[in-house]
């Protein structure tokens, strides 16, 4: 009964309040699924909550209340009958911090298929480790360590768990915030290269503090200033010929 | 000069090295203009350090000293020839006469300590003298040669901060050394009770019945491993069937599910429950729990179930170490960083299934920690045990049958008429040096897997 839509996620008129705050201010956007798309904006300006009502990961925060229409494939993702689950299985979410599980590498892959019962045995669970970790970059150095504890792995090799992880569940979906913050420039190059190899089989929504990286994994670009959505676009034309002042001001290093 | 006056005399003296110092200090400041690294009270409180701490010192020693150079004295007159030899005798007489001499006492009942009395007085007044002369003299001593390093480049600042250093390190080797005392003396009686009951009689007999003692073969009935099997039985078993899970859930409801204000008023309740006195514990479990527990294995067809059971004082013990589990819990989940429950929600996990495949897995050291700690606690835990369980030492598996402890036995032995070198008064020191070792064993290994934990997340 899903309506035909071209877009994989639409939001309209979106609010979020925290409390008395209103955080995001009426926003709307569309996300396809055959691009990656960024969200770029000075700290605090929303694009990090936006990003966390898509997979409803607000709700983890008890003040936190959200407004408007968010569909994926045409499915309101905030009625009643929506499985919170379900929802998360198919929208994945990468973190800021490399946040993997103090289980061993094996065992991070595997914690979404177990809970959401997607092997049926053995084997199939070890092919989708394999095949996740294959796609997140790092199978060809951990296939010898799959035992070792995925925190000791270093920092881009942790984010990239991460990855394999979220890649698990075969979501639709792959939400990630600031997923370089925390690494160096080695690591991050890493990462946009795999976005890059990712694009096209996921649709992916990436919130950047750096504008370079919107710019050089990114196919589309939202600026967000103080909760509102200013611009969106295409990136070449957001990055070389923005409409909106602040749009330019923001990408020349006026602010932020 | 009773010590007293003594003191005040002393302390008078630092008062007037202070105010003499002071008075120096701020006259060479007064018109000059350089920067001094000391204010004039700093040169005052060194002076008044030399002049006290010397003088209390020497008191210290001498007055530690000082009963035993009197009695040397008083043996030397010719009356304490006609004392008994050393042993209780001589000891009470010479006892009888110190206190004759301090005028504590009026009569006396043996006329020797009478005839001693002078002499111990005599002996007294003189070291009574020679100390109090010697502590005015080296603090006068001390506190002029204080005075006289009283001068504008003296560094008198720091030197008290080298003071405080030692005052603070001096307090906290206090605790260490009567530690070690009480090691020692737990150590040296417990040699002397090994040097007649064999200590693998002790550790292995299972016999325990210290009212018949063999005088031939001691070791027959001092067999601990009975109260050992009890202490863990009751401390390590059936407490922690209680504390183990209801203190894990509660700390789970605690940190995952509460709402802020139900964790408000819900922490400081179980807190509560941690501050309750042990005796209370005590009664609750003697009179409410154990009568309880004999009627439900009564109605169970359990005829023989003693009032004394080892469920009851296991069951009250556990809800005792309830909050002790269960703020150890708290503590280590809070540890668990919010990014690894983020990171289960974000995959779809539900909030159980991320408490129970990743927050306490990742918890788990500090929880196992705690639960030691609780264990070392539990098998120490004295008064629940004195007041419910049984005196009689059976080796058992049912928990309706009557147990006793290690603690509960060191104080049976050691309450009513006892003399100190039986085999059995010794046994309580064995007892006490074994659940030492034990709890102290306990502690280190779940101090080590705690820290270990608390290092992989910071």
């Amino acid at each position: 009964m899903s309506i035909p839509n071209q877009h994989k996620i639409s939001a309209q008129h979106v609010n979020v309040w925290y409390g008395a705050k209103k955080a995001i201010d009426d926003v709307s956007l569309d996300f396809g699924s055959d691009h990656v798309t960024s969200l770029i904006g000075p700290s605090g300006c929303g694009k990090s909550t936006f990003l966390r009502t898509l997979n409803r990961m607000n709700d983890t925060i008890p003040a936190a209340k959200v407004e408007g229409d968010i569909t994926l494939d045409g499915e309101d993702i905030y009625a009643p009958e929506m499985d919170v689950v379900q929802l998360r299985a198919r929208v994945g979410m990468v973190f800021q911090k490399p946040n993997p599980f103090p289980k061993s590498i094996f065992e991070n892959v595997a914690y979404g298929p177990r809970i959401h019962g997607l092997a049926g045995n053995k084997t199939q669970l070890g092919e989708i480790v394999e095949r996740s970790l294959r796609r997140a970059g790092l199978w060809d150095e951990v296939k010898d360590r799959l035992t070792d504890s995925g925190t000791a792995l270093s920092g881009g090799q942790q984010q990239r768990l991460c990855i394999a992880r979220a890649i698990a569940v075969d979501p639709e979906v792959i939400l990630m915030d600031e997923p370089c913050s925390a690494l160096d420039p080695i690591a991050t190059a890493k990462i946009e290269e795999l976005i890059h190899e990712l694009k096209g089989r996921y649709a992916i929504v990436i919130v950047t503090h750096n504008m370079q990286q919107a710019a050089r994994v990114s196919q589309r670009t939202a600026f967000f200033h103080l909760g509102t959505l200013i611009e969106y676009g295409a990136t070449s034309d957001i990055f070389t010929n923005p409409r909106q002042e602040r749009t330019k001001d923001y990408i020349t290093g006026r602010y932020g | 000069m009773s010590i007293l006056t003594l003191s005040l005399v002393i302390a008078g003296l630092g008062l007037i090295g202070w105010l003499t110092a002071r008075m120096r200090a701020v006259g060479f400041r007064r018109g000059s203009t350089a920067r001094f690294s000391s204010l004039p009270s700093h040169f005052g409180g060194y002076v008044a350090l030399w002049t006290v701490l010397p003088a209390a010192l020497f008191l210290c020693v001498w007055a530690s000293t000082s009963p035993a150079l009197v009695t040397d004295r008083v043996l030397r007159d010719p009356a304490a020839a006609q004392l008994p030899p050393p042993g209780f005798d001589r000891a009470a007489i010479l006892s009888e006469a110190r206190s004759l001499a301090a005028g504590n006492s009026f009569g006396a009942f043996n006329p020797l300590s009478q005839k001693l009395a002078p002499a111990y007085a005599a002996a007294q007044n003189r070291n009574d003298w020679i100390g109090s002369a010697v502590a005015l003299l080296l603090a006068f001593a001390t506190g002029g040669f204080a005075y006289t390093r009283v001068r504008p480049d003296f560094r008198a600042r720091s030197k008290i901060e080298r003071v405080v250093m030692a005052c603070l390190l001096a307090a906290s080797l206090i605790a260490i050394v009567t530690t070690m005392g009480i090691v020692a003396s737990l150590l040296f009686e417990s040699w002397r009770f090994f040097s007649v009951v064999p200590i693998t009689d002790f550790l292995f007999g299972t016999h325990w019945s210290p009212q018949v003692i063999d005088p031939a073969d001691p070791g027959k009935t001092l067999g601990a491993v009975p109260l050992f099997w009890g202490t863990f039985f009751i401390g390590a078993v059936i407490a922690m069937l209680v504390a183990i899970p209801f203190g894990l859930m509660s700390a789970v409801y605690l940190t995952q599910y509460a709402t802020p204000r139900a964790r408000r008023w819900m922490k400081p309740i179980l807190e509560v429950l941690a501050g309750v006195p042990t005796v209370v514990y005590g009664y609750f479990a003697a009179l409410t729990v154990a009568p309880a527990v004999r009627d439900v294995a009564v109605s169970l067809g359990i005829t023989w179930a003693s009032s004394e059971s080892a469920l009851a004082a296991g069951l009250v013990m556990g809800v005792m170490i309830i909050p002790f589990v269960s703020s150890m819990a708290d503590d280590s989940l809070a540890a668990v960083p919010g990014a690894m429950r983020d990171g289960s929600l974000a995959m779809g996990a539900t909030s159980s299934e991320t408490i129970s495949r990743v927050l306490l897995p990742a918890a788990l050291p500090g929880v196992v920690g705690g639960v030691l700690l609780a264990v070392s606690r539990a098998i120490g835990e004295t008064m629940i045990v004195v007041m419910a369980a049984s005196g009689v030492a059976t080796l058992t598996l049912n928990p309706f049958a009557s147990a006793t402890t290690v603690t509960k036995q060191i104080v049976d032995l050691l309450t009513g008429e006892a003399e100190f070198d039986s085999p059995k008064t010794l046994a309580a020191f064995a007892l006490g040096l074994t659940l030492f070792v034990i709890t102290l064993l306990l502690n280190i290994v779940a101090l080590t897997v705690v820290k270990r934990y608390r290092e992989a997340y910071e």
